[in-house]
């Protein structure tokens, strides 16, 4: 029996964001959709974080913060990219300080598009995340080298 | 005297019970605000998952803090449901949270460095209430071991009522609940990061979260001492004073360390060395 999937804390960060995406996340905590009902906390701890929800396409300024806020935080962990800023660059794709994508910079497991991302579809990816962060969980424990990062047996 | 059987019954059972109100607590704190709110065992939950994670240390030495941390918070609250001195059971509670202060310092970590220090504030904060809510209970019932208090026909609560509500005051520092969660909140945001508990993670958060679960009855069973004759009405105060704890918890907004140590001595300075002063005048009077 794992508890991983019923107790699982968020960071979010808003890398370069408009914001929308922004509310959008924080919607989820309002008493419409309280997601607390699900176990789901936001902390505002990389130490304590089980999910990493990031938003926006990452500037110059924010790459080395979301690098070292993912390396901060324990295994298992899950990164969660909201928003089609998040997930391409979406509309500031050709700015010229803007990455283009979290996954530029770290692993992402989960895109949540939309601009801006419902607060729905945020859930929708949140549950997502759980399924392959209980995966990273059972990954963790088996002796290293047995299966491969994409969970399929090394040959 | 001292109770064996109520020391090993305290340290299996005092857990659950305190993840139980801590469940109840969350559910009631959302209901407050309009929400669902999380299922009754969440807290269980979650430190079953802290203790699924990796335990990412900064130095090794704050493993040994929180272990004696949660070990000092266990005896300290062993000692008090096995009848044992009061003044012991005082100043062994005092030293687990310097160990967790200790433990906070050990990280370098700035952020919960000031919450160590803001840790260290609330304790000079409390720590007057709380052995003056001891010299009084002495002086009502000429004993300082919990077994006698427990025992005494006397209600306490009749010789003690400002000191009882000296020792509501410091009750919201120590659970840890607004206005004076200053040092970290049991909510999950808070204006320094996470502040003693920030560097902590996996088990060695975990460990945090179970002994807060200790301190909680532990703190409620001293509550039971002021209405110890009479088991019932214990209880009921019990649920009512955690009612009106989770009530201010969700009204009043966080306030600064310079507030929370002013009032607690002030309220400690009035109503209880005034009840004290009250008591050393009738004892005179009546002989
Ligand atoms: S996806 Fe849209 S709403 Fe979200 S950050 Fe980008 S531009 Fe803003």
């Amino acid at each position: 029996m794992s508890y991983m999937k019923k107790s699982p804390w968020i960071m979010h960060y808003d890398a370069s964001s408009c914001n929308g995406c922004d509310i959008e996340v924080l919607a989820c905590l309002t008493p419409l959709y309280d997601v607390e009902r699900f176990g789901i906390i936001n902390t505002g701890n990389p130490k304590h974080t089980d999910i990493f929800v990031v938003t926006g396409g990452i500037n110059e300024q924010n790459r080395a913060v979301v690098k070292n806020i993912y390396d901060q935080i324990p295994e298992p962990k899950v990164v969660v990219a909201v928003g089609i800023c998040a997930t391409s660059g979406g509309v500031f794709r050709e700015c010229y300080n803007i990455m283009g994508g979290i996954d530029k910079i770290i692993p992402v497991d989960v895109y949540v598009p939309g601009c801006a991302a419902r607060p729905e579809s945020i859930i929708d990816g949140i549950v997502t995340a759980l399924g392959v962060l209980e995966k990273k969980r059972q990954l963790m424990k088996e002796p290293a080298g047995k299966t491969d990062v994409t969970g399929g047996e090394k040959k | 005297m001292i109770s064996i059987l109520n020391a090993v019954l305290f340290i299996i059972l005092a857990p659950l019970i305190g993840g139980l109100i801590a469940g109840i607590d969350r559910k009631i704190t959302a209901r407050m605000q309009g929400r669902m709110g999380p299922p009754l065992l969440q807290p269980f939950y979650d430190v079953a998952k802290l203790f699924e994670k990796e335990n990412v240390v900064v130095t090794p030495s704050q493993n040994y803090y929180v272990l004696s941390y949660i070990v000092f918070i266990a005896v300290s609250g062993a000692l008090f449901f096995s009848g044992g001195d009061l003044l012991l059971v005082i100043f062994a509670f005092t030293l687990a949270h310097i160990f967790l202060v200790l433990g906070a310092y050990s990280t370098n970590s700035p952020y919960s460095f000031i919450g160590a220090e803001r840790e260290l504030i609330q304790i000079i904060a409390y720590e007057p209430m709380i052995i003056l809510s001891a010299v009084g209970m002495y002086m009502v019932t000429k004993s300082f071991f919990v077994s006698d208090i427990m025992n005494s026909p006397i209600p306490v609560i009749v010789y003690l009522p400002g000191i009882f509500i000296g020792f509501l005051m410091v009750l919201t520092i120590k659970l840890r609940k607004s206005p004076f969660d200053l040092s970290t909140s049991h909510h999950a945001h808070q204006e320094i990061v996470k502040g003693v508990t920030t560097e902590f993670s996996g088990s060695g958060l975990g460990k945090i979260e179970i002994a807060h679960w200790y301190e909680n009855v532990f703190l409620l069973g001293f509550i039971y001492l002021f209405f110890a004759f009479n088991p019932v009405i214990a209880l009921a105060a019990i649920i009512v004073t955690y009612l009106i704890e989770i009530f201010i918890d969700n009204t009043f907004s966080r306030v600064k360390w310079q507030y929370t140590i002013k009032s607690a001595w002030i309220v400690a300075g009035t109503l209880g060395i005034v009840n004290l002063a009250v008591l050393y005048y009738l004892s005179g009077v009546m002989g």
